[in-house]
């Protein structure tokens, strides 16, 4: 096995996460620090650094980079972070729910990405921009969007259906990658404005072999974009691993092209804050792109039109499983005295809350008027359109107008 | 009142020049469009006078170029995109009928993304393969895309300013064999709106459409075909989405007859969608049925027969004949 081959294997194997904590595989690798992965290689024969605060088992490790970033973190903002990621697992949950139950199409669950979403959402200021692939319900409930408007598409009632700019929450992209290009563009404007702001683009694994994502990079860093490039590795892009998509670990494609990558651990709500807080002050300070590979485990299904158990073995989700990133988060805080069960059950009133008015609005969404089809395709409209949105009207209301059909004599419903 | 007469080519700069000149949020970007002024030169002494900031030599990659015009657009600007030749367009296929052609409707409308595509095209320049092609369908094909086509100086000007106006996507085709035809162009006029066509010669036996850089052809052949003692109109499209049916019906009515001309290959083509639409709001009115003149169901050919393949003076009498001849 290569060098290369090896150092984009071992980490699916590196069930600790990597941090100081010994695990059999981190042995392995003990001439690698803790902290710094920004731009550097992994020593050969050892493997990828990892940052992580929190360990699987909710222990705070220090580190000397990234600690600065969280250092006037408060209790209540650790309480913050964790309602934020019990509230996208419920939300999450309640939409499969729904599509189990036909109210939905289809739904691609964030199950087990709760970390790498929030910790890097909350990094956001309001004035940051976010461009997301389709999964980012986490994200956008930290932008503040109404995790509603996120089901329109899903239930096939509109192709996006809210508007990007009330949130700074770009609509969700599905096509892979191709968002990447307009968060790079959408920084280029920024910095062209002068604007404090930044962008944050998230796309996943299997997207970082997309051309769009690698002409993304080239763009933003030529034109040093204020945009951080946020990866989630969740190990599989629907049944291909990460193997299929890459010899070298994804982070460190950003050397490449110029800027610091850094791998995260995904599971560490604390580490992903952290770590994209970095990213996009430096951003903000002139100093360009970044990429950030967030490391971490898609729990569920690609979507629930997927099998997973055709390409994957239950063992594997059951390691990732001892790495929850909720589970971690609860208990630093109950080690630390930061919650009580007050607060826990709280919260859980509340989540449930929600998944209530989301079935409630999900199961009271109309669908769209047929005329609707006509509707918002161009800005400035279009001779076309107007002519076959008047002869399809002229037919629809040629069916009210005439008690028989005409054409067979039949009745009309 | 400032008359001008300009090159196609130089009216599309000074056109580039007066929207960078009266709206700070145009940009130009593209490959080699700053120092170079372009391989063409469209965007000559931009760079110059407006900067690097505003005159964007982007890396070489089409579907970046396209999609990074998207973000730019999203935040407030208004990017005037050049794809270098109509081959190299499919590259950034993908972003402009997957992206920007939905976007609007994908937030209900609630984000425009108002980006230029001004893309050469067509043959007739003895060049590489790759270099000669007409993709207008392609585009015209796509709901939520507008795509016009210029004919002379003056559309090419004023054409170009209100596709930068426009709040839509417009694929703007630049005939690029007629760059160095000459023309008037009154920068102080009150154009036609966009999306009209023109008549571009009265006649009153057969009508021909084309569009770009077939309208000087189809003028030349009317030309000829009067010294027959044949009175062709000519009505140039400028438009090819939307197309502006009234205008082709308001000529057949009067002709009685349609012979459409375009570089691009005939099948699918626009003239397989004007003559089925044509007919369907003429047919009492056609002598003939509707004709087309354009490129083979084949590659682009070698640059050595290229003038074979193109529809010349010769094909669109030849085509005439047949119409008349029922």
């Amino acid at each position: 096995m290569t060098v290369e081959s090896t150092a984009a294997r071992t980490p699916r194997r590196a069930s600790s996460g990597g941090g100081k904590r010994a695990s059999a595989s981190a042995k392995k690798a003990a001439s690698a620090k803790q902290g710094a992965a920004q731009g550097r290689d992994a020593a050969q024969g050892g493997e990828p650094e990892l940052v992580q605060l929190l360990t699987p088992e909710g222990e705070r490790v220090e580190n000397s980079e990234y600690d600065r970033y969280v250092a006037d973190i408060t209790p209540e903002d650790l309480r913050a972070l964790y309602r934020d990621m019990v509230i996208a697992r419920r939300f999450d949950a309640e939409a499969v729910t729904l599509q189990r139950q036909g109210e939905l199409g289809l739904w691609p669950s964030l199950l087990g990405q709760e970390a790498a979403q929030v910790g890097s959402g909350r990094a956001t200021r309001a004035d940051d921009y976010v461009f997301p692939t389709y999964r980012e319900h986490g994200v956008a409930w930290c932008k503040g969007v109404d995790p509603t408007l996120l089901l329109g598409m899903f239930r096939g009632v509109n192709n996006g259906g809210w508007d990007p700019n009330t949130n700074g929450f770009q609509l969700y992209t599905i096509v892979i990658g191709s968002q990447t290009l307009h968060a790079t563009g959408y920084a280029m404007g920024m910095a062209k404005d002068g604007a404090d702001g930044a962008v944050v683009a998230y796309f996943g694994d299997g997207a970082t072999s997309q051309g769009d994502v690698a002409e993304a990079f080239t763009f933003a860093a030529v034109y040093n974009a204020p945009v951080v490039f946020f990866c989630q590795n969740n190990q599989w892009a629907i049944s291909e691993p990460t193997e299929k998509q890459s010899r070298v670990p994804l982070y460190q494609r950003a050397q490449g092209y110029g800027f610091p990558g850094v791998r995260v651990d995904g599971n560490d709500v604390l580490a992903c804050l952290a770590v994209t807080k970095w990213a996009l002050e430096r951003a903000r300070g002139g100093a360009g792109p970044a990429l950030i590979e967030a490391f971490t485990y898609r729990m569920g299904a690609h979507t629930t039109s997927d099998d997973p158990t055709r390409y994957r073995r239950d063992e594997e989700r059951a390691a990732w499983e001892a790495k929850d990133p909720i589970l971690r988060l609860r208990a630093y805080l109950t080690a630390e005295g930061h919650a009580d069960e007050g607060f826990f059950a709280e919260l859980e009133a509340e989540s449930e809350t929600l998944g209530k008015r989301v079935r409630d609005v999900v199961r009271n969404m109309p669908d769209p008027e047929p005329m609707s089809i006509f509707d918002n395709i161009y800005a400035d409209g279009h001779a076309l359109v107007d002519e076959e949105r008047a002869q399809f009207a002229a037919y629809q209301a040629s069916f009210a107008d005439a008690p028989v059909n005409a054409a067979t004599g039949g009745e009309v419903k | 009142m400032a008359v001008k007469k300009l090159p196609i080519a130089k009216a599309i700069n000074e056109s580039l020049r007066r929207a960078l000149d009266t709206d700070p949020k145009v940009l130009v970007m593209g490959e080699d469009v700053g120092k170079l002024g372009g391989v063409f030169r469209v965007t000559d002494g931009l760079q110059k006078d407006f900067g690097e900031d505003r005159v964007i030599d982007t890396p070489l990659a089409e579907s970046g170029i396209v999609g990074t015009a998207i973000g730019l657009a999203l935040r407030g600007y208004r990017p005037v995109v050049e794809i270098q030749f109509d081959g190299f367009v499919f590259p950034a296929y993908d972003q402009i009928v997957t992206q920007l052609a939905k976007m609007h409707a994908r937030a209900l409308g609630k984000i425009k993304v108002p980006v230029v595509i001004r893309i050469p095209y067509g043959g007739g320049i003895g060049a590489v393969e790759h270099h000669s092609e007409s993709p207008e369908s392609l585009f015209a094909h796509v709901a939520g895309l507008k795509v016009v086509s210029p004919s002379n100086s003056s559309d090419a000007y004023w054409m170009l300013q209100q596709a930068i106006q426009s709040d839509d996507p417009v694929i703007y085709f630049e005939p690029k064999r007629r760059y160095w035809d000459k023309g008037e162009v009154n920068t102080d006029a009150i154009p036609d709106p966009l999306h009209k066509a023109r008549t571009a010669r009265e006649g009153t036996d057969a009508t021909l459409v084309a569009y770009g850089p077939m309208v000087k052809t189809c003028l030349e052949a009317a030309a000829a075909a009067a010294e027959e003692g044949k009175s062709l109109e000519v009505v140039d499209l400028r438009t090819i989405s939307p197309i502006d049916f009234d205008a082709v019906q308001a000529s057949v009515e009067k002709t009685g007859r349609l012979i459409v001309v375009h570089e691009a290959p005939t099948f699918f083509g626009s003239g397989a969608e004007i003559a089925a639409r044509i007919t369907e709001r003429c047919f009492y009115h056609l002598e003939a049925p509707v004709l087309r003149v354009g490129g083979f169901h084949a590659p682009y050919p070698p640059a050595r027969v290229e003038e074979d393949y193109l529809p010349g003076l010769d094909r669109v009498l030849d085509a005439v004949d047949r119409s008349l001849a029922y």
